[in-house]
C-alpha cells in the first residue's frame, strides 16, 4: 500500500463516470417513476401490486423456494466444505472441480438439462423441481464461502479438541461450528439471494403456474412498460439489496483484514 | 496449505464421508442431467415432440446448416462486441478504483457490485423503460426540442448493446481490479524514468502484468454473453435469433429437444474451452 499511486488521467475519470451513468440512470429512473403519478407523486402502484393475488403468490413462492433450497445447501455445503478443507483423499481435486462447475456452467444449460432429467424421471414441474434446481447452484456458493472461512481457521484447534478426548461430533459442535458459523451464515444469505434472484434456471424448471417473482416480472415486461412493473421491480431491488448489504456488513465485521 | 498434507494420516479420516451427500447431489442433478443431454443430442425428434433414440449424429450435422451458422456468427459477434466494450469501459473504472484512496475504493467497489446483485430482468426492463417512446430520454429530448417525435430507441441494436454491457461489466471490472490492485504502480514510473514512452510503459509493463485479470475478465464476459437470450429478447424485441434463443425455443416452443440438446452441448464446449484457458491462466500466475 505504501507504493505511490499515480492519479488516473482525466480521460479515465470521464469514462468511469460515463459507465456508472449507463448502469445507474436506468435503475434510478425506474425507482423514481414507480412513485410517479400523472400529476405529482403516489404510492398507488405499490398498493396496486399488493392487491394482485398473482404477485403475492409469486412473492410467496420465491420465499418458499429460497428458504428450502438455502437450508438444504447449508447442510450439504458445510459438510462438503469440511471434507474439502480438512481431509486429503484421492479424487479431492476432481471433487473440487465438480463443486465449481455450477458456477461456470451457463445457466441455460443447467436449466434445460434439469428439465430433460425431470421429465425423464416423471417429476412434476413445480416448487419441488425448482428447489432441486436451485440447490444445484446455491450449494456451490455455500461450499466456497464456508471453505474460505475454514481456510482462515487454525486446524490445530480441532486437533487439540480431539487430543483432549472430544468425540468428532463434540469437536464439530463445540469447536468447528462456532468458528465457522459466520461463513455458514454468509453462505446461506448468498444462497438465498441467488435463489431469490434467479431467472434462467427457474425459467426451465418452474413448469406452468408456479411463478417466482423474477418470472412474474419477466412475463409482465413482455407486454411493455407500466408503472406497476416499476413498483414491483423497485420492491425486488430493495429486497435483494437488503440481503447483499447484510452479507457485506457481516463480512466487514468478521474479517480482520 | 500443502504443509497439512505432509502430516502422516494414521487411519482413514471418516470426515471424508461428510462430502457424500453433496457428491450424490452433484452426480444426480448436475452430471447425470448433462449425460442425458448428450444422449438426447443423439436422438431424433418424432411426432408431437416425442423422441426416438436412434443414435445418429444428425442433430450435429444440422448445426452446419447456413441458417444456424448465421445465428452462431451473430451470437459470437454480440459476445465479442460485448466483451470488448466491457473491456474498454471497465478498464478505466478498474484503474480508477485501484489508484483511489481506500475510502473511495470502497465506495466504487460497492457501486460496481450493487448492479451485479440486481436482477438482470429488472436491469433490462429499466433500460427498456428509459428508452421507451415516452420514457425519460424521449421526454427530455422532446422537451428540449432536440427532436419532435419519439425516437424508437427500444428494440434496437443500441438498446441490446446497452443491456449487454451494463449486464456484464462487473464481471470485467472485478478481475481487472484484482490484477491492478496487486500491480506496483512505481514500475510505471521506473519505466518512464528509463525513457519509455507512456504508450510503451502501458503496453510493455502494465498490460503484461495484469494479463491474468484481462483474460479472466474477457472469459467471464464472453462465455455467459455467448448464451445470453433474455437481454436480446427483452431489449431487441425478440427479432434477432441468437444461440440462446434458438436453444430455448427448441425446449419451450418447437419441442425439438434432441436438436436443442446438441446446440446446448456446443455452449458447454465453449465453456470448457474458456475454463481451460482460465485455469491454465490462473496456474501460471501461482507459479510466479
Amino acid at each position: 500500500m505504501s507504493s505511490t499511486k499515480p492519479k488516473p488521467s482525466r480521460f479515465y475519470g470521464v469514462i468511469s463516470a460515463l459507465t456508472f451513468i449507463m448502469i445507474y440512470v436506468p435503475l434510478a429512473t425506474l425507482v423514481v417513476f414507480s412513485f410517479r403519478a400523472p400529476t405529482g407523486w403516489t404510492f398507488d402502484w405499490y398498493t396496486k401490486i399488493f392487491s394482485d393475488q398473482q404477485i403475492i403468490e409469486a412473492l410467496g413462492m420465491s420465499f418458499f423456494v429460497g428458504t428450502v433450497s438455502t437450508a438444504i445447501s447449508i447442510v450439504l455445503g458445510t459438510a462438503a466444505a469440511l471434507t474439502l478443507e480438512r481431509t486429503r483423499f484421492k479424487g479431492r481435486g476432481a471433487f473440487d472441480i465438480l463443486t465449481h462447475i455450477p458456477i461456470i456452467m451457463p445457466e441455460t444449460v443447467m436449466g434445460l438439462s434439469l428439465l430433460i432429467w425431470f421429465v425423464f424421471l416423471g417429476v412434476t414441474l413445480g416448487s419441488f423441481s425448482m428447489i432441486v434446481a436451485h440447490v444445484t447452484f446455491t450449494l456451490s456458493y455455500v461450499i466456497i464461502t464456508v471453505r474460505t472461512r475454514l481456510q482462515g481457521m487454525d486446524p490445530q484447534m480441532e486437533e487439540a479438541a480431539r487430543d483432549l478426548g472430544a468425540s468428532p461430533w463434540q469437536t464439530f459442535w463445540k469447536v468447528t461450528f462456532p468458528l465457522v458459523r459466520p461463513g455458514i451464515v454468509s453462505g446461506g444469505l448468498l444462497a438465498f439471494t441467488l435463489s431469490f434472484d434467479d431467472f434462467l434456471v427457474t425459467f426451465f424448471t418452474a413448469g406452468a403456474g408456479s411463478d417466482t417473482l423474477p418470472m412474474k416480472i419477466y412475463s409482465m415486461t413482455k407486454y411493455g412498460v407500466s408503472p406497476e412493473i416499476n413498483a414491483l421491480s423497485t420492491l425486488m431491488l430493495v429486497l435483494t439489496l437488503v440481503g447483499v448489504l447484510v452479507i457485506g456488513a457481516r463480512e466487514k465485521l468478521s474479517s480482520p483484514r | 496449505m500443502e504443509a497439512v498434507a505432509s502430516r502422516p494420516i494414521a487411519r482413514l479420516d471418516r470426515r471424508i464421508f461428510l462430502a457424500l451427500p453433496a457428491l450424490i447431489w452433484f452426480l444426480g442433478f448436475l452430471l447425470i442431467p448433462l449425460f442425458i443431454v448428450v444422449i438426447y443430442s443423439l436422438a431424433t425428434r418424432g411426432e408431437y415432440g416425442a423422441v426416438t433414440f436412434n443414435f445418429s449424429l444428425g442433430n450435429y450435422f444440422r448445426i452446419f446448416d447456413s441458417v444456424y451458422l448465421k445465428i452462431f456468427l451473430r451470437s459470437l459477434q454480440l459476445a465479442a462486441v460485448t466483451s470488448i466494450s466491457c473491456l474498454l469501459l471497465g478498464f478505466p473504472v478498474a484503474y480508477v478504483m485501484a489508484t483511489a484512496s481506500p475510502r473511495w475504493r470502497q465506495i466504487l467497489m460497492a457501486m460496481v457490485v450493487i448492479p451485479f446483485w440486481t436482477n438482470f430482468v429488472i436491469r433490462a426492463y429499466a433500460i427498456k423503460f428509459l428508452l421507451s417512446d415516452y420514457g425519460l430520454i424521449n421526454s427530455l429530448g422532446m422537451f428540449l426540442h432536440l427532436w419532435s417525435e419519439p425516437i424508437y430507441f427500444s428494440n434496437s441494436a443500441f438498446s441490446v448493446w446497452l443491456g449487454m454491457v451494463t449486464n456484464y461489466i462487473p464481471f470485467m471490472i472485478l478481475p481487472l481490479y484484482v490484477s491492478l490492485e496487486k500491480f506496483d504502480f512505481t514500475m510505471l514510473e521506473a519505466a518512464r524514468d528509463l525513457g519509455a514512452s507512456s504508450w510503451n510503459s502501458f503496453w510493455k509493463v502494465l498490460v503484461p502484468l495484469i494479463k491474468t485479470g484481462l483474460i479472466t475478465g474477457l472469459i467471464f464476459v464472453f462465455t455467459p454473453a455467448l448464451g445470453e437470450f433474455v437481454v436480446p429478447d427483452l431489449l431487441g424485441g425478440a427479432k434477432t435469433m441468437l444461440i440462446g434463443n434458438l436453444i430455448t425455443e427448441q425446449f419451450m416452443k418447437t419441442r425439438d429437444w434432441p436438436f436443442g440438446s446438441a446446440l446446448s452441448l456446443l455452449l458447454i464446449v465453449a465453456v470448457l474451452v474458456s475454463l481451460t484457458i482460465y485455469l491454465t491462466n490462473r496456474d501460471s500466475r501461482v507459479q510466479h
